[in-house]
């Protein structure tokens, strides 16, 4: 059971998500008695990065057409080199729109949203995300192939070193369905999926001018930062730090929860959060009931006194 | 312009989620149940631009006879006129076949979907569809404007945004951005009576095939009971954070 993983970077960096896929694909490998091979497109990172995860062959395809992103084009890419019967795609945007391309052309089935390692191989059966995070569904794949995508920051990161090798691939896949016209990455931004620490916050920051004080703490942690539903409908903050059911769905180790009241909505967006600290000053907010550690009081004068004494224990 | 849009039909999202005795199945006893909510920004999306250039726009749902409440509201929302595949969907791929065997026949220049339904978020069957009809997929799309046989879609990427142009016939999955909150459309008593006569079609799936099983299913285990700590006394808090959560 040859075992491929899709090994994502963004310009030529790999993401964490891809080193816990490469992580993944190491564990169902192990199981399957067999290697892992990744897979990766136009990387400027070296693959002694995969090594370390347990990836030992990397198939770099080289590619100028695929120096944009179309899930199009970059499934045909993965296709022509992904050779095994159980391929592996970190659940990120890019990837969770390549995998069902790649499953038609396959004809394989997939699994997406895997949170752990597969409960049997053939077939293959997994756990799996469902529900926006208010319930868990075991999956089990008919047929000879399975593509499974592992919810990020649900299995982790795990340094499994193995002695590697590369391979350079030469495709040119026509890529001429989409075209990108222009390209606005943040700089210098924790991506929200990705961090292991987020500082949340909601209505009772009474206002957008009052987020600087949200955003010191999430620096202190080393977070990112996140928001309710109605703070992103007013427009305090973009669309793109809303979590929660119809928003993004995150599993951080640590998720601070200030001023969120705690509706079903937002809980289902934040519930696969390792530890949750709610800060409100209503006792009763629903929130308290999911949380881990909770403080009742004045959201404007906790955050600061936080702040100070995390950067104190921080040094 | 022809559009056709997938809506899912999906317990409301305050519903509590509940599993059969034999965590078999789930349990739809009291679920009140709604247009998936990303999908709804897409029914909307649609309907502007029904508005804005004359486009017609069906609506689509793989489902059973149960699902029409859905459609209807979708068709009171300002679609002209809906097909429900009379198939109670098992996974992704059915659903997607479905889809795409509608879709071939119908001639659509756009198809228009959530980018995933909150109830099982597989997020698989806007890019199966795209790929059984050999189409453009873009995914996450935050912004839309369609000109002559070109669109332009906006989509989410980490940590930022990209815009790019792509040749029509495609398929759009959207999510929240694709148009604003604030303009979802609530049906009027007009919308709503008018939907009550507009066409819905009943069709027999095509196939039956299914890739993937759901076997047994598992609520989420309760946490254990919250700690409170005083605001006065916050070392404390970070003291746990760092020694018992080992989380900082």
């Amino acid at each position: 059971m040859a075992v491929f993983v899709y090994a994502e970077n963004i310009n030529g960096v790999y993401k964490k998500a891809a080193f816990e896929a490469v992580s993944y694909a190491k564990a169902v490998a192990d199981k399957a008695g067999d290697t892992v091979t990744a897979i990766s497109v136009n990387p400027t990172d070296s693959s002694d990065l995969l090594y370390k995860y347990g990836a030992s062959n990397v198939i770099n395809i080289k590619d100028e057409g695929l120096k944009n992103f179309s899930a199009k084009a970059f499934a045909q890419a993965v296709n022509e080199v992904a050779n095994g019967n159980i391929i592996v795609f970190p659940h990120t945007t890019d990837a969770s729109s390549v995998a069902p391309m790649l499953a038609i052309m396959k004809n394989y089935s997939l699994i997406t949203n895997a949170l752990e390692a597969p409960e049997s191989l053939s077939p293959f059966q997994v756990k799996r995300r469902a529900f926006s995070g208010k319930g868990f569904m075991h999956a089990k794949a008919e047929g000879n192939g399975v593509i499974v995508t592992v919810s990020q920051n649900a299995f982790g990161v795990k340094e499994n070193a193995v002695s590697g090798s590369e391979e350079v691939k030469n495709l040119s896949v026509a890529n001429d369905d989409t075209k990108v016209i222009s390209h606005e990455q943040s700089s210098g931004k924790l991506d929200l999926k990705e961090a292991e620490v987020v500082v949340s916050a909601g209505r009772g920051m009474k206002g957008p001018e009052n987020w600087g004080m949200v955003e010191d703490l999430a620096n202190v942690l080393g977070a990112a930062t996140a928001c309710s539903k109605p703070v992103s409908d007013i427009g305090w903050r973009p669309h793109t730090e809303h979590v929660g059911q119809t928003g993004k769905a995150i599993s951080p180790n640590l998720y601070i929860a200030i001023g969120i009241s705690g509706a079903i909505q937002h809980l289902a967006g934040v519930n696969s959060s390792k530890t949750i600290v709610v800060i409100n000053n209503d006792a009763e907010a629903p929130f308290f009931k999911s949380a881990d550690y909770g403080v009742v009081g004045d959201a404007f004068q906790i955050i600061p006194a936080l702040t100070e004494k995390i950067k104190a224990i921080k040094g | 312009m022809k559009i056709l849009v997938c809506i899912s039909s999906v317990p409301d999202t305050t519903s509590k989620i509940n599993f059969t005795a034999d965590k078999s199945a789930f349990d739809k006893n009291g679920i009140q149940w709604v247009i998936n909510p990303l999908d709804e920004f897409a029914l909307t999306k649609a309907v502007k631009l029904q508005e804005s250039q004359g486009a017609t726009v069906t609506v689509i749902n793989v489902g059973d006879a149960g699902t029409e409440p859905v459609i209807r509201k979708a068709l009171a929302i300002g679609a002209n006129d809906a097909v429900r595949v009379n198939l109670d969907p098992k996974d992704s791929y059915s659903t997607a076949k479905e889809i795409a065997a509608v879709a071939q026949s119908g001639g659509y220049d756009l198809i228009l979907c959530g980018k995933e339904s909150i109830d099982y978020n597989g997020g698989s069957v806007p890019g199966m569809v795209a790929q059984l009809l050999n189409q453009p997929f873009v995914n996450a799309s935050v912004g839309l404007d369609v000109n002559g046989n070109e669109a332009t879609a906006v989509r989410e990427i980490e940590g930022g945004k990209e815009t790019i142009s792509v040749k029509l016939p495609a398929i759009i999955a959207g999510q929240k951005g694709l148009v604003d909150e604030k303009d979802l459309i609530i049906p009027n008593m007009r919308g709503i009576m008018s939907a009550r006569t507009k066409p819905l079609q009943v069709v027999e799936p095509a196939s039956s095939e299914v890739k993937v099983q759901g076997v047994s299913y598992d609520s989420v285990p309760p946490r254990a009971a919250v700690k409170m700590v005083s605001p006065d006394n916050l070392d404390e808090l970070v003291r746990l954070l760092h020694e018992e959560a080992k989380v900082i």
